[in-house]
């Protein structure tokens, strides 16, 4: 991607259109997000492209002033898909909730992630259908009371991180909505990330699942029920910085540190590390048991399939001895009637 | 090789090779072919195969045909009826002995003729006899033992050995013919490049079927059929597939654009796509995608990008982009869709040929969404048709359905190469940086056409989506906004009639009756008509490739004659679609859905009395 020695400022990207999410409404604080982690990027605004689909997340290429594409439901990551295939040097963005992305385009998803096409992808997950008013999504947990399940859901619902893993993913953060700087770092990582990067934005919808993830976000605790993790740094949490992560046998286990327990005796996280185990238990960690992890939980380079379509295409080209239209009309069996 | 002394001097001769699916009669088709198109002969070609890979063997419904006509003048129908049937087992004779010319050709394969077979096939104990083909010239040969003993010092194992049996045939055909057997040799060569023995083998058992030929005294009827008297030129053989795609390459290079194909593999159109998959030296990038809807959406998604972009399917899959479709509607940006017809509805006979996907190419949408429709007629012009309908969709910024069909998609005939020179500049109305102000879905007010802005051009960002907009861009609900849009988008479509040319008539231009087609049935309409006009009826024939925006001159042309009469595979939704748009107009009407293409007899039948009828 070409970085031109620009100066933009975060309103740069912002278009002229209203905002009209609901009023405390989680995208808000996500447009801010981007539109910072643009700014510090520096690719020049022409060479952005945001794609979404349908949801109330989907109207955000609206709000930018960018070229922008509002597709249809569960689309986007087809259309960003041909859109960063042709042009592997824009900066190909999609934006999409939970519904959007994991049920009705649950199969581009993961197809998209599995291709490892170089795109960026900004998961919405209130874990609700908002724009439809109120019903359950594929990652409402299960139980959950909603219109259309006035008696609770008895489905199971995804963990998008071990969606994305299990799909071959191979960079995957969440973050929440709330925490503008996690946020913007995070963005910033995953546009600088070469293949699909997926971000899980834990995100509030005001009106139809208020609080959805308050307990992560709570002023007084949420140092004690959220973990960021850092690549090389071990993973310790908590207000005061006292407990960890350990490998207990096969699975993770929450340790107190002190009691002969120290810093060095706690994991340490490694995004790079290929093999997704590790990173799979990091993005299923739930509150209460352990601390949802925020953060870059897996970052593990790989070739990307827009360059190496790309790639493909100028090794046969070195060799091919068609060269234009008129040899391949000419090529093959043919014969002269005179 | 020697010429033969008596050999009967053909107008024209159809073949028809069949067998076992597995027993590569498809291949066995196109190499007679080639030779026949390198000889000078015109041609078409019929492949005729199960939508199994492997078919039951030895059953009816496992048979694979390919049929080719061949000819000293212009051919334009596979032939209904074969003079010359190839048939690897009894299977192959019950499916075929009803479409065989009364007193043709029979050679088969009697090592393959046992009890069990012969049961299997439906027959009690001779097929030959039950099917009352006895005065029939029957050529009986042990196929499967001279192979075996052609072969016996080959070190081969069996199953390879066994492989080689349509060579065998073929050369027994070839020596029929009088053909030179070079072409068929040198392609052993070139596809076994690396297994000198495969070759050897093969040319063996082709020449020893050549040489049967001549030993035995049963085939005393052989034929030849001079070179056609075709414009000069330098031609190749062609199928309907590989002509779309080629096509397409054609309009990516006069447009100056990259060629994005997003499709999935469906049958009878996934040919377009290994075609283009092939192209990397010229730069195609395909996509196969993970479904129908990524193929579009992809596609699409391309198109937004600034590619000239296709997708490519067959009746069910248009089914599944219809929605996405809407959104080019809706987003005015180019878009090729390919719909290669075939049986339906739902999976229907996916590898038979039906026309019956009009209604949905033209009406299959949500809302109010207008899109171009054209229709190829030839194996051929598919090339010429997919250029076009690539043309239209890049220069007034729209979505066009090219229809073509499983007949015409699998047949080849030869083509008179044409030279990318002779080809028409392809000039989309792209907006390149410092060309003044962009405003999206502002238009130029001959063509109505929006300006396509491609991401990467500084200054003119702008968002485009599915939700109703206004002039600039913006989400609009004002209901006078949304029907001015709606309107506009459809008159957009209607101004494309500029480029559509005049419906053309074969044969007078006034008379009793007009003969009406679209798309594949070209072949079989014109041999109708012409065949007619020779018995001095006077028919004449209008078919249309131009579906959506209609020919300016239509109503011009059907007020010349007496009666009208629509013959299309389906049910008559040409008919309905021709009874709205000009309704002054009685239309008779011709009609089959079997899965197959029209015979020329039961086309001169149905209008024979259609012309006496009062």
């Amino acid at each position: 991607m070409e970085k031109a020695n620009l100066t933009y400022n975060p309103k740069d990207f912002k278009s002229d259109q209203e905002v009209r999410w609901c009023p405390g409404c989680g995208d808000h604080a996500i447009l801010s997000s981007v539109t910072r982690a643009m700014a510090e990027l520096k690719i020049p605004k022409e060479k952005y492209a945001f794609i979404s689909g349908i949801g109330c997340s989907s109207r955000f290429p609206y709000y930018l002033a960018t070229y922008g594409f509002h597709g249809i439901h569960g689309r986007a990551s087809a259309i960003a898909t041909g859109v960063k295939v042709t042009n592997p040097d824009l900066s190909v963005w999609q934006i999409t909730g939970d519904g959007d992305a994991l049920a009705i385009g649950g199969n581009h998803f993961i197809h998209a992630i599995r291709r490892n096409i170089d795109i960026n992808i900004i998961l919405f997950n209130n874990e609700i259908y908002g724009l439809t008013k109120g019903q359950y999504s594929p990652t409402s947990q299960k139980g959950s009371v909603t219109k259309t399940s006035p008696f609770g859901t008895v489905e199971e619902p995804f963990q998008p991180g071990e969606l994305v893993i299990g799909a071959k993913g191979k960079f995957f953060a969440r973050t929440i909505d709330a925490n503008i700087q996690l946020s913007t770092e995070i963005f910033r990582d995953a546009a600088l990330h070469e293949g699909t990067s997926v971000v899980e934005v834990l995100q509030n919808c005001v009106i139809f699942n208020d609080g959805v993830h308050a307990t992560l976000n709570d002023k007084e605790h949420k140092e004690d029920r959220t973990i960021i993790l850092r690549h090389g740094q071990p993973m310790i949490f908590g207000k005061n910085q006292d407990r960890g992560l350990v490998l207990d046998g096969l699975k993770l286990k929450v340790v107190k540190l002190g009691n002969g327990l120290s810093g060095k005796d706690i994991l340490v996280h490694d995004a790079r590390e290929n093999n997704p185990g590790i990173h799979t238990m990091l993005a299923n960690m739930r509150y209460p048991g352990f601390p949802v992890a925020l953060g870059v939980i897996r970052s593990v380079s790989a070739p990307t399939y827009d360059m190496a379509v790309d790639g493909q295409i100028s090794k046969v080209r070195s060799t091919s001895s068609i060269k234009n239209m008129d040899d391949l009309l000419m090529s093959g069996s043919t014969w002269e009637v005179k | 090789m020697s010429k033969h002394e008596q050999a009967i001097e053909k107008e024209e001769v159809v073949i028809r090779f069949s067998g076992d699916s597995g027993d590569g009669m498809q291949l066995t088709g196109t190499l007679f072919s080639n030779t026949s198109a390198l000889f000078g002969n015109d041609l078409l070609t019929f492949p005729d195969y199960p939508a199994e890979i492997r078919a039951p063997q030895g059953t009816v419904g496992g048979v694979s045909g390919f049929q080719v006509h061949v000819g000293q003048s212009e051919v334009n129908t596979p032939g209904d009826f074969a003079d010359i049937l190839v048939a690897m087992n009894p299977a192959a004779v019950k499916a075929n002995a009803s479409f065989i010319n009364k007193g043709g050709t029979i050679i088969y394969d009697e090592d393959n003729f046992t009890e069990k077979n012969i049961q299997k096939a439906g027959y009690v104990s001779d097929p030959i006899k039950e099917d009352n083909l006895q005065d029939y010239n029957i050529i009986a040969a042990p196929i499967t033992t001279l192979v075996r003993e052609t072969l016996k010092d080959y070190g081969l194992d069996p199953k390879t050995v066994q492989r080689t049996k349509n060579m065998f045939a073929l050369g027994m055909v070839y020596w029929l013919f009088d053909s030179d057997l070079k072409y068929t040799e040198e392609y052993f060569e070139s596809k076994f490049k690396l297994r000198p023995k495969i070759v050897d083998a093969n040319k063996a058992v082709l020449r020893a079927g050549y040489n049967y030929g001549e030993t035995i005294e049963a085939l005393s009827t052989t034929y030849h059929v001079s070179p056609a008297k075709i414009e000069r030129g330098t031609y190749r053989n062609i199928n309907g597939n590989q002509s779309t795609a080629w096509g397409l390459l054609a309009a990516a290079e006069k447009a100056g654009l990259p060629l994005f194909i997003g499709s999935y593999p469906i049958t009878p159109a996934t040919g377009i796509l290994e075609e283009l998959a092939a192209r990397k030296d010229l730069g195609v990038k395909s996509f196969q995608a993970e479904d129908e809807i990524a193929g579009i959406c992809t596609s699409l998604g391309a198109s937004f990008a600034g590619s000239l972009a296709v997708t490519t399917t067959s009746g069910p899959g248009l089914a599944l982009k219809s929605e996405a479709l809407g959104l080019a509607v809706m987003t005015e940006l180019p878009l090729v869709v390919i719909n290669v017809q075939r049986g339906g509805p739902s999976t229907g006979l996916p590898t038979k040929t039906e026309q019956s996907d009009l209604m949905q190419a033209l009406y299959g949408r949500s809302g109010e969404s207008p899109v171009v429709v054209i229709a190829a007629s030839t194996p051929s012009n598919c090339f010429k048709f997919a250029f076009e309908s690539a043309k239209i969709a890049l220069e007034h910024m729209v979505p066009v359905i090219l229809l073509s069909d499983g007949f015409i998609a699998n047949g080849s005939e030869p083509w008179k190469i044409p030279s990318m020179a002779d080809l028409p500049d392809i000039t989309p109305p792209i907006i390149r940086e410092g060309m003044g102000e962009y405003i999206p879905y502002e238009r130029d007010e001959k063509w109505l056409r929006r300006r396509w802005a491609i991401p990467g051009t500084p200054g003119y960002e702008h968002r485009i989506g599915g939700l109703e907009k206004t002039i600039r861009g913006t989400v609009s609900y004002i209901p006078e906004n949304h029907e001015y849009m709606v309107k506009t988008r459809s008159e957009k479509v209607a101004r494309v009639v500029a480029h559509v040319p005049d419906l053309e008539v074969y044969g007078d231009q006034e008379g009793e009756l007009l003969l009406i087609g679209w798309g594949g049935t070209y072949g079989h309409l014109l041999t109708t008509v012409r065949d007619m006009r020779e018995e001095k009826h006077k028919i004449s024939l209008a078919h249309f490739n131009y579906i959506n925006p209609l020919p300016s001159n239509v109503h011009e042309v059907f007020s010349k004659f007496k009666k009208l009469v629509v013959a299309e595979l389906n049910t008559g939704q040409f008919a309905s679609y021709l009874r709205m748009n000009l309704q002054e107009f009685n239309y008779h009407q011709i009609n089959k859905v079997q899965g197959l293409p029209f015979t020329t007899i039961e086309l001169k039948e149905r209008c024979k009395q259609i012309l006496e009828a009062k």
